[in-house]
């Protein structure tokens, strides 16, 4: 009911008002015209408050739980550089290119476990990224589309699988597998160039970098996915038309268009790879030395840090590990910023699981 | 419906010759190149889905052998003696991952709610999406080493309550980001709607918008659970594994995981057979779960909604 008609009525005026929303008792109540529009509705709202309090600090409960997540950050940094206060004090900078480490004597270097991390990392990049890019432009590009599905869906299982199960089935099959067939095999027909010397145990940076090219594949091939299906069809419709076939319609239209965004998603490949721990650390031999044979064991920053922690007697041993810890932390942050922005400048703005 | 005919042109009115031989060569060229790539992405993918296949194929030829009752019903039995299970692990595993949840999905759920109701287009709101992104990419063992520092270390202890934190904090991004991803895509009307009614903020989140999103936002914590159920790294510091039954939080408690790995790098032939039977019933319970996910998120109220 509008309110300019009902301001003008007198009390007990002929006009009947309409039972359901002006009963006697509230035109009685509200008696005053032209005061108070008396409508159940707003007599409704004023008597339950306006809820500017529980708006208020409902938003704040939010804002506070959405600033945790800068909390916990700042949390991990500041304990991580408190706790290895004492490593960096007696080590300085010297300690990440420093190759001992003897924690009997108590004197530690971070540089063979930087060179393992280093390594297996890029090794596996180069592993994964070929076939990853395969995979996306397959899914994207040329599959059938009722294929389409049940592809992303199973390399987003390889996504799911547990990284000490990854583990386990490296030792038990992949060793083995290198150490009798791989291992020889490249060892007669690339022996020459000096990466495969050495005695093969099955165990080294060859095989870590195996395991973790097949753990960050289905990063690397979903996220590629997701930005090649962010390029618009007017490219590739645009390059078909003037006569491209297939292939050169993806390398133009599709590859050289979403460049930074898969540059982007390589680079979140190699934050994962940087910092996995558990596949690694069961594969890699545990050993810190720095040899150009790939057959070699090896040791991460991440494995030495899960081998050693609950182990670790002493201080400054405790504390080494934790700086340690420390890079690990900042080259992860630093890799997957760089990773995100280069991402969201390709991906922003398109439309979210467009599969 | 009768169309004039078109006429056919004999020959094209085009300035190149495309019968000259350097055209031809270029063409089949160009034809062979195509096919040798289609090819190329084609064997990626198979080569891709071969490591798959042999990890699923290893897990049931050698777990299901070793699954039996006593897996679910018993404790590990000492080395040299037959027979014991994962049972403690299996309950420890389930105990890390409530506590997790308890703490990490509220948080999480939360922080999207922020991000998509409350500081759409501020600088504050990119910053905690940015953060969130970053901190999902933290490696666990980092994760794990600094609670190791906050909590365990003042506690002087190991505890269920230390690892519980530890996952909880993993879970966090994945939760905001796939919370905020679905809040976006509810449609303005039904908040409008709620709004017009004279319905507060708060309520029209609660109800509306957190409702009508509920099945995209079941399966980001899914995920997050997915995730950080197979977790083994973080736990190794944190809840640090335990062989006999254990409820309480204050104390060391096992999970499936760490025993898993435990067993994996033992010597012994039985607690191998233990640990491939582990992992099976890890990664069923995983997968059982993303699979349900899926086909509900694809089922959900959402479906081209926005």
């Amino acid at each position: 009911m509008p309110s300019s008609m009902t301001s003008e009525r007198e009390p007990g005026s002929p006009i009947p008002a309409p039972s359901s929303l002006a009963p006697d008792a509230f035109a009685t109540a509200n008696p005053a015209p032209g005061v108070a529009a008396p409508s159940l509705i707003r007599d409704y709202l004023n008597q339950r408050g306006s809820g500017r309090v529980a708006d208020k600090s409902f938003a704040a409960l939010m804002l506070l739980c959405a600033c945790s997540i800068f909390a916990i950050v700042a949390f991990i940094f500041w304990i991580l550089v408190v706790r290895s206060h004492l490593s960096q004090v007696e080590f300085g900078w010297k300690f990440f290119v420093r190759t001992a480490w003897d924690p009997v004597a108590g004197d530690f270097g971070a540089f063979p476990f930087i060179y393992g991390t280093l390594a297996t990392s890029l090794l596996a990049l180069l592993m994964a990224v070929p076939l990853a890019l395969g995979v996306a432009v397959f899914v994207t590009e040329l599959c059938p589309k009722p294929l389409r599905a049940p592809i992303s869906f199973l390399t987003e299982l390889l996504a799911a699988i547990p990284s000490v199960v990854y583990g386990l089935w490296g030792v038990f099959v992949l060793v083995p597998l290198m150490r009798d067939v791989i291992g020889p095999f490249l060892h007669k027909t690339l022996g020459w160039t000096g990466l495969f010397e050495g005695a093969n145990f099955g165990v080294g940076l060859l095989t870590a970098s195996i395991i973790l090219s097949i753990m960050i594949l289905p990063i690397i091939s979903s996220l590629t996915r997701d930005i090649m299906l962010a390029v618009p069809n007017s490219q590739r419709e645009g390059v078909l038309a003037l006569g491209a076939t297939r292939w050169e319609m993806i390398r133009i239209g599709v590859l050289r268009n979403s460049r930074i965004g898969i540059v982007g998603a390589i680079m979140l490949g190699l934050g994962r790879a940087l910092g996995e721990t558990m596949a690694v650390t069961m594969v890699i031999g545990n050993h810190p030395e720095i040899s150009r044979s790939l057959f070699a064991p090896g040791y991460t920053l991440a494995s030495v840090i899960a081998n050693e922690f609950t182990e670790a007697t002493g201080d400054l041993y405790l504390s080494a590990l934790i700086e340690i810890g420390l890079a690990l932390f900042l080259v992860t942050i630093v890799v997957n910023a760089i990773a995100r922005l280069m991402v969201w400048a390709v991906t922003r703005g398109a439309p979210v699981g467009a599969a | 419906m009768s169309r004039p005919p078109i006429p056919i042109p004999t020959r094209q009115p085009s300035p190149m010759n495309f019968q000259s031989k350097t055209m031809r060569v270029n063409a089949i060229r160009r034809t062979v190149t195509n096919h040798f790539v289609s090819g190329l992405a084609v064997l990626a993918t198979v080569v891709v889905l071969v490591p798959l296949a042999a990890i699923l194929f290893y897990l049931v030829y050698k777990g299901a052998s070793s699954l039996n009752l006593a897996f679910f019903t018993r404790v590990p039995a000492p080395v040299g003696q037959e027979g014991g299970g994962m049972a403690n692990s299996i309950l420890g595993s389930g105990v890390i991952l409530f506590l997790a949840s308890l703490m990490g999905i509220p948080v999480g759920i939360s922080a999207g709610v922020y991000l998509a109701e409350f500081g759409r287009g501020k600088m504050l709101a990119n910053a905690v999406r940015f953060t969130a992104d970053v901190l999902n990419g933290v490696p666990s063992i980092v994760m794990g080493i600094a609670i190791y520092s906050l909590v365990v270390m003042p506690q002087k202890h190991f505890s269920a309550l230390a690892g519980g934190i530890v996952l909880a904090i993993m879970m966090i991004p994945t939760v905001t980001r796939t919370t905020e991803e679905m809040l976006v895509t509810v449609p303005h009307a039904v908040r409008e709607a709620a709004l017009g009614l004279g319905v507060p903020k708060w309520r029209t989140v609660l109800s509306v918008s957190l409702r009508t999103a509920s099945p995209g936002i079941i399966t980001g914590c899914m995920l997050a659970f997915a995730r950080v159920a197979g977790e083994t790294a973080p736990l190794l510091f944190t809840a640090f594994g335990n062989q006999f039954w254990s409820f309480k939080l204050n104390e060391p408690i096992a999970a499936l995981p760490l025993q898993i790995f435990v067993y994996a790098i033992s010597p012994y032939d039985e607690w191998h057979r233990l640990a491939w039977a582990g992992s099976l019933v890890l990664i069923v319970m995983i997968m059982v779960s993303v699979t349900l996910v899926r086909i509900y998120a694809n089922r959900g109220v959402l479906k081209g909604g926005s």
